[in-house]
C-alpha cells in the first residue's frame, strides 16, 4: 500500500502526516508514508487545496486535516 | 441487507444530529440573551464593584463582550464550516473558468468569502485556476478577497465595533478585491507569470460527495480549529477595549492617525503592508488605535493592508509571479486600500465604534 500526503510543508500538512502515521501504526500496516512537497507533483493529482491524502495513487480527500480515526476508516476500506 | 441497515442507522443518527443541533441553537440563544444580566451580576454582586465607577464599567464591559463575541464566533464559524462544504475550491474554479472579466471579478471576490482558503495552498490554487481557464485578473480578485474578507473578520468587527464598521469593512474589502483584480486583468500581465506555471500538468480534480452528516461534522470540526486559534486575540482585543472604555482619547495616535493629517492613511498602509497577521490578530491593535483616537479610515486601511499583503505571502507568490507582476499586485492593492482609508476618513471623520 502506497500512502502519500500532499502539501507544501505548512503546519496543516505536518499535522495530517502525523495523523496518517498514527493510523498506520494503530492498524499495524506495512505502509510507507511519503510526503509530496513539490508543486508540479501535487498538481498532477488535480489537488489545488492542500493538504491532501492519497491512497495508492487515488486522492482520498483534499483541503483538510482528517483525524486519525477517519484515516483508519479510509485505510480499512482501501484494503 | 447490510447496506439497508447502514442507511437506517445513518438516517437515525441524522435525525439525532438535527434534534441535538436545534436544541443547541435554543440553548445558545437563551444563554446569549442572559449575557448582559450575568455580566452585571458578576460585576456588582460577585466581585462587589461599585456600579458607576470606571473600574466597574470596564469589568462589566469585558465580562459582557468577551463571552458575547466568542459565542457569536462559535455559531458563525460552525455555520460557515457547513457552508464551505458546498463551496470547495474545485467547485469555485469550475464556476469561474471561462467567466469574462468584470462579472468574473465580482463573482471571484464574493466566492473568496465562502471558499476555504489557506495561504499555504495559494500557489497550487493559483496554478489550478489559471490552468483551467480562469482569467489572471479574476484569479487575483479571488486571492485578494479570500484572506481579507472572511467570517472571523466579520464577527470580530461586528462584535467589537458594531454593524456599521463590519459592513464598511466587507463592502470596501470586496470593492478593493474586484477593482485590483480588474486592473491587473486590464494590464495584460499574463507573460509576467513564471513560465513553468503554464507547463504544469494538472490532473483531474477528485470530487467529494459529502452527506449532510459529513457537512455538519465539518462545521463541528471548524469550531475548535478556528476558535482555538483566534480566541486569545479576541480576549486581548476586548481587554484593550475595556481598558479604554469611558476614557477620552487625547493620545499620540489621535495626532498621528487622526482624520486631519493627509499622510496618516499612506503611513498606516506603509506600516501595514510588510506585517503579517490574520484578521483576528490585528483586531486588538485596531481596537487600541480607534480607542486612542485614530480615524476609522486610517485604522481600516491599516487592518486591510496587514491582512491582504505581507512579506511571507509575497515570498510564496514569487515562485509563480515575476517581479513586475508582484510589484503591480502590491501596488494596486496598496493604492486601493489607501483610497478606502481616505474615503472613510472623509465621510466618517469622528472615531468609529460605538
Amino acid at each position: 500500500m502506497r500512502l502519500q500526503v500532499l502539501g507544501t510543508g505548512c503546519a496543516k500538512c505536518k499535522a495530517l502526516t502525523a495523523n496518517v502515521q498514527a493510523a498506520v501504526t494503530t492498524l499495524g500496516l506495512a505502509a510507507e508514508v511519503e510526503k509530496v512537497e513539490d508543486i508540479p507533483s501535487i498538481m498532477k493529482f488535480g489537488v489545488i487545496n492542500t493538504p491532501a491524502f492519497v491512497i495508492d495513487g487515488k486522492v482520498a480527500f483534499a483541503g483538510r486535516v482528517a483525524n486519525s480515526t477517519e484515516i483508519e476508516h479510509l485505510l480499512r476500506e482501501a484494503t | 441487507m447490510s447496506a439497508t441497515g447502514a442507511r437506517h442507522i445513518s438516517r437515525w443518527t441524522g435525525a439525532w444530529t438535527w434534534a441535538l443541533g436545534l436544541l443547541g441553537l435554543v440553548a445558545w440563544q437563551q444563554a446569549y440573551a442572559q449575557l448582559l444580566a450575568i455580566a452585571h451580576w458578576l460585576t456588582t454582586s460577585a466581585l462587589r464593584l461599585k456600579a458607576g465607577t470606571r473600574l466597574a464599567s470596564a469589568v462589566e464591559f469585558f465580562l459582557y463582550e468577551a463571552p458575547k463575541v466568542l459565542m457569536l464566533l462559535v455559531l458563525v464559524v460552525f455555520g460557515v464550516g457547513v457552508l464551505r462544504t458546498f463551496f470547495t475550491p474545485e467547485r469555485t474554479r469550475q464556476i469561474l473558468a471561462g467567466k469574462r472579466e468584470s462579472t468574473g471579478n465580482v463573482l471571484a471576490a464574493a466566492l473568496g468569502i465562502v471558499t476555504p482558503f489557506c495561504s499555504c495552498s495559494a500557489v497550487p490554487l493559483f496554478i489550478g485556476f489559471l490552468k483551467s481557464g480562469v482569467p489572471l485578473g479574476v484569479t487575483f480578485s479571488f486571492l485578494i478577497a479570500a484572506p481579507m474578507v472572511n467570517e472571523v473578520a466579520l464577527v470580530l468587527l461586528y462584535g467589537l465595533f458594531g454593524v456599521q464598521v463590519a459592513m464598511i469593512y466587507v463592502s470596501s474589502g470586496l470593492t478593493v478585491a474586484v477593482c485590483a483584480g480588474w486592473v491587473i486583468g486590464r494590464l495584460k500581465m499574463e507573460r509576467h507569470v513564471e513560465s513553468w506555471v503554464y507547463e504544469v500538468e494538472v490532473g483531474d480534480a477528485p470530487e467529494e460527495h459529502p452527506s449532510w452528516a459529513d457537512r455538519l461534522t465539518a462545521g463541528r470540526r471548524a469550531v475548535p480549529e478556528i476558535v482555538g486559534k483566534v480566541w486569545m486575540y479576541v480576549i486581548a482585543g476586548i481587554a484593550v477595549g475595556a481598558g479604554i472604555h469611558g476614557y477620552v482619547p487625547t493620545g499620540l495616535m489621535a495626532r498621528y492617525l487622526g482624520a486631519h493629517e493627509w499622510w496618516s492613511v499612506p503611513v498606516a498602509v506603509l506600516i501595514g503592508v510588510p506585517m503579517y497577521s490574520n484578521a483576528a490578530g490585528i483586531v486588538p491593535i485596531v481596537q487600541a488605535l480607534l480607542g486612542k483616537g485614530a480615524a476609522l479610515g486610517s485604522a481600516l486601511a491599516f487592518m486591510m493592508s496587514v491582512i491582504a499583503l505581507s512579506l511571507p505571502e509575497i515570498v510564496i507568490l514569487r515562485r509563480v509571479l515575476r517581479p513586475r507582476l508582484i510589484g503591480v499586485f502590491v501596488g494596486v492593492v496598496a493604492v486601493g486600500v489607501t483610497a478606502v482609508g481616505y474615503l472613510f476618513n472623509a465621510i466618517l471623520p469622528a472615531t468609529g465604534g460605538r
